[in-house]
């Protein structure tokens, strides 16, 4: 059973009784939005994989939404093998809700849960303290309420999977521009009946960085140093093996998609 | 705490100081965000700032000035030789722009002639002092030409302690500007390469920069701040002085 350890419980409650501040977890400042279409779901921004067509957009405490998606992905996994049959979006909400309840609201995750199944598209959201709700169009976060402005004004219940994608996107832009928590771009998870999901990540960069004016190199030797050891390359390999590798950028290690799979 | 809860916790602690008393808040202050930058050479100052104001995660507007003309002839600032940066508590800050504004051209009425920079840096420094029990919530940044015609900045903190300065930094992206300004204004942690041995080597002396490497520096320091603060954002607004007149330019800056 997974499981917390509150063997510190008593030691911080006493701390924080003298005015120790407690430690703070890190608080997304996120938007994640999630819509319905036709015959599919779009949902954007901060996402984990639950199962291959079930796909969670996380806002709250960072860890807490990654280990509450981890956990409850592996026992979907579990529970659809040992079911024999394709996991349910309503089967993981219930998971999480179950799981968040117990914790009574310490464990901070705000999440969107979207999917398709063989029982059809489902899109909820998941409060910390166990509340869910499902809706056609559902934001969360600190930029729920401008992304909920535009859904409020432009959804409609025929929209295809473009039309989806185009108002999702112009939710999430709603948050990164008007909430000053949530910023820099959008990703969009697209999971759609009968064929593979697709994740569109930086699917719009409506943010980028702006090109520095002056350069900040220093010429070699601008730096004090207390002492210098030289250690040769033949020294080195007494102790590792060392690979010379060509001088092409591309095996440098660049930016990779971050998706948690 | 009561007593029989300590016995049953098995800790003790000094006694909580707090009484039964109803507490009433009386909350004045509000945090306006932003940031200003100020930095001099021989013969020009610089003073900038973002015209985002915001309150808690909000966006107030996207187009609040926070660098004024002071002592100028009329609305405009026409005449001004004279600027005034403030960050902190906006209200307070047009109060205290408004304050000095009528005290700078009361003084052109009465003596016939403009006042003088490091006049006005008292003045303003009297200013913040008069209200030290319940202060103008902020961090003001002074800036014009001295008597020599070189370049002079004066900052302050919100009671009135003042000091002339090469250049600074002030509001909610000081602390990631101002160690970047003593790098490339002052030079701090820079020597000269090849001047000595290890900690013995000559430390690359400041001098005054020309205007457009100082113009580089405030828009590099205010994309830079934009990227890891975000209340700083919007626009930048430059105010520049020189002998000719004062100057102002508007650059645009990301609005997430």
């Amino acid at each position: 059973m997974p499981g917390f350890d509150f063997s510190n419980y008593n030691r911080n409650a006493a701390l924080h009784a003298r005015g120790v501040p407690l430690p703070k977890a890190t608080s997304t400042g996120t938007t994640i939005v999630g819509c319905i279409y036709d015959n599919g779901v779009v949902n954007c921004e901060k996402l984990h994989y639950i199962a291959p067509k079930i796909w969670c957009a996380g806002a709250g405490t960072a860890a807490d939404t990654e280990f509450t998606t981890a956990l409850i992905s592996s026992n979907v996994e579990l529970h659809s093998l040992s079911t024999g049959r394709d996991p349910r979006v309503i089967t993981c909400m219930t998971m999480l809700k179950q799981h968040l309840f117990r914790y009574q609201g310490h464990i901070g995750a705000y999440l969107v849960v979207a999917g398709v199944d063989p029982t059809g598209v489902g899109l909820y959201t998941v409060h910390a303290h166990g509340s869910t709700d499902k809706l056609p169009y559902v934001t969360m976060g600190s930029g729920s309420l401008a992304a909920m402005s535009v859904f409020e004004s432009m959804w409609q219940p025929d929209l295809n999977k473009e039309g989806a994608i185009a108002l999702c996107a112009e939710a999430i832009k709603a948050g990164i521009f008007n909430d000053l928590g949530s910023g820099s771009n959008v990703d969009v998870c697209v999971i759609e009946k009968d064929k593979p999901t697709q994740l569109l990540r930086n699917y719009e960069k409506p943010n980028e960085r702006g090109q520095k004016e002056r350069n900040y190199r220093f010429p070699r030797g601008t730096t004090a140093w207390l002492n210098q050891k030289v250690i040769s390359k033949e020294d080195m390999k007494k102790y590792v093996t060392i690979e010379t590798l060509s001088g092409d950028d591309n095996l440098a290690a660049g930016e990779k998609m971050e998706v948690d799979v | 705490m009561d007593h029989q809860a300590r016995e049953t916790v098995g800790y003790s602690f000094s006694e909580s100081t707090a009484s039964g008393v109803k507490q009433h808040g009386f909350y004045p202050y509000t945090d306006n965000g932003g940031s200003t930058l100020g930095i001099t050479g021989s013969d020009f100052a610089i003073l900038a700032g973002d015209t985002r104001s915001t309150s808690g995660y909000n966006i107030n507007s996207r187009m609040v000035p926070k660098v004024f003309k002071i002592g100028g002839d009329d609305e405009t600032g026409e005449g001004a030789n004279i600027v005034l940066s403030v960050v902190g508590f906006a209200a307070d800050g047009t109060a205290l722009k408004e304050r000095l504004d009528t005290v700078v051209r009361m003084y052109k009425y009465q003596h016939g002639k403009p006042m003088t920079v490091s006049a006005c840096a008292q003045r303003l420094s009297t200013i913040l002092y008069q209200k030290r029990f319940f202060p103008y919530y902020v961090h003001a940044i002074l800036a014009g030409l001295d008597e020599e015609g070189k370049g002079a900045l004066y900052s302050y903190d919100p009671v009135g302690s003042y000091e002339r300065e090469q250049c600074r930094a002030a509001g909610a992206a000081a602390s990631l500007i101002m160690p970047f300004l003593d790098n490339q204004v002052n030079f701090k942690n820079q020597y000269i390469p090849g001047s000595g041995e290890g900690h013995a080597l000559a430390a690359k002396k400041a001098e005054p920069l020309p205007l457009e490497t100082v113009k580089g520096l405030v828009r590099d320091a205010f994309t830079s701040a934009v990227e890891r603060h975000i209340e700083v954002g919007d626009n930048l607004q430059m105010v520049i002085i020189t002998k000719d007149g004062i100057q102002e330019v508007y650059h645009p800056l990301k609005k997430d």
